[in-house]
């Protein structure tokens, strides 16, 4: 490596490309957070993603990391279909208010254009309780008011534990993404 | 100027057209690293074995191109070996083709080849690929636009932070400099970093030849993304 011996730099993100489906989804079963044969209740979480022309994005790869209370994550990873769309299956969330951590994923966003990965957290507010713990989120309190609907997931009419999610890269509802 | 300026891509660079209507134009909203700072998976997905790594043992007969070693070592900003951590590649063929039904450019594709491997780094870090050398492939990126022979990784690291997807090229190419991806990297040594070395010492005699490639992922106290542009 040409740096100098006592400084490593993290090495140049590159993007994804169109290609990765033969190499990073071929497991379906990536599209269930929970591990086969857990019990309980499963959610589904309907993602899609949208360009700045609004058009689907058919090659995108999705990542879903959610932290148990031992700290590790929980994981699903899903490529999209031709109507920019993927479906996971997610444990049920519960927002906390003693933490005042409202019932989130986090989402690593990765496609052909995207030269670096992007991220961005799915907020499922399960009931009321779980909108009102929102309003004192940590994370949400840095994001400008008028945007952080781009942040929340909705319920799907008559689908109890079905909700959609859709990530807009431009345009006037562009979803927020983080810096880390 | 920090020398990690010019290190990491811009997310909307014209010269890449796919990035023009799919990086966000909002600015980032800069989060502090206790949001971001939960392991990385270690269960499930992760179970590799057998010819994995391997990308010449997968099919009844061996692949055409040459047969190469692709080594090297899983490090953090810190210097520190990232040990037991996830490795997922793939590539073309030695035509330049990929096994996937979006590619039908004019190459031939290889019955005894798909492309893809996995692996998980020792106690040092290390990893080890055997595969054949893919060839450069046209995309429509503009008149007569050629990538130059790549191969994807994909790593985990420690935590949500550490996660990157790359590529490593090979010593000499000439399209480095008609390339706009590769070229979206500002700073000419990240650049150079990108870039595998030839490694005799990887090599085994009449079988493969070597090719060394470092990675280093970011850790903790690490800056941020947008700093790095």
């Amino acid at each position: 490596m040409s740096a100098p011996v006592d400084e490593h730099i993290a090495t140049s993100s590159q993007t994804v490309g169109p290609y990765f489906s033969f190499g990073l989804t071929t497991n379906a079963a990536l599209g269930q957070l929970t591990p086969a044969g857990t019990p309980g209740e499963r959610w589904r979480l309907i993602v899609r993603i949208l360009d700045g022309q609004s058009a689907p994005v058919p090659d995108a790869m999705i990542e879903l990391w959610h932290p148990d209370h031992a700290g590790r994550s929980l994981f699903g990873r899903l490529g999209t279909d031709t109507t920019g769309t993927c479906v996971f299956e997610i444990p049920p969330l519960v927002s906390s208010r003693e933490s005042g951590d409202a019932a989130h994923l986090n989402l690593c966003l990765f496609m052909r254009g995207l030269l670096r990965h992007l991220y961005t957290r799915v907020y499922v507010p399960g009931d009321a309780a779980g909108a009102d713990v929102a309003v004192h989120d940590a994370v949400l309190a840095r994001v400008p008011e008028n945007r952080r609907q781009t942040l929340m997931a909705t319920p799907v009419p008559d689908s109890p534990g079905t909700w959609r999610f859709d990530v807009r890269l431009q345009g006037e509802l562009e979803t927020v993404f983080f810096d880390l | 100027m920090s020398t990690k300026t010019g290190t990491q891509p811009s997310l909307l660079y014209p010269p890449y057209g796919s990035s023009i209507h799919r990086a966000p134009a909002q600015p980032l909203i800069r989060l502090p690293q206790n949001f971001s700072d939960f392991s990385a998976p270690v269960y499930g997905f992760r179970d590799v074995g057998g010819v994995d790594a391997d990308l010449t043992r997968q099919r009844p007969g061996e692949p055409l191109g040459e047969r190469i070693i692709v080594s090297g070592q899983v490090l953090d900003e810190d210097g520190r070996p990232v040990r037991n951590t996830l490795v997922e590649i793939w590539q073309a063929n030695a035509a330049g083709r990929y096994a996937h039904v979006v590619d039908t450019h004019p190459a031939p594709l290889d019955p005894n080849f798909t492309g893809a491997g996995r692996t998980i780094t020792d106690d040092e870090g290390r990893y080890q690929f055997v595969t054949i050398k893919p060839g450069a492939y046209p995309w429509r990126n503009h008149s007569n636009a050629w990538r130059p022979q790549h191969i994807h990784f994909s790593l985990f690291g420690t935590s949500f932070l550490s996660r990157l997807v790359t590529q490593m090229y090979f010593p000499g190419d000439p399209l480095f400099e008609f390339d706009p991806i590769f070229q979206s990297i500002r700073d000419a040594r990240a650049r150079e970093r990108m870039i595998a070395r030839f490694d005799l010492s990887l090599t085994q005699p009449e079988w493969a030849l070597g090719y060394r490639f470092d990675i280093v992922l970011r850790g903790s106290h690490s800056t941020p993304f947008e700093e790095r542009t």
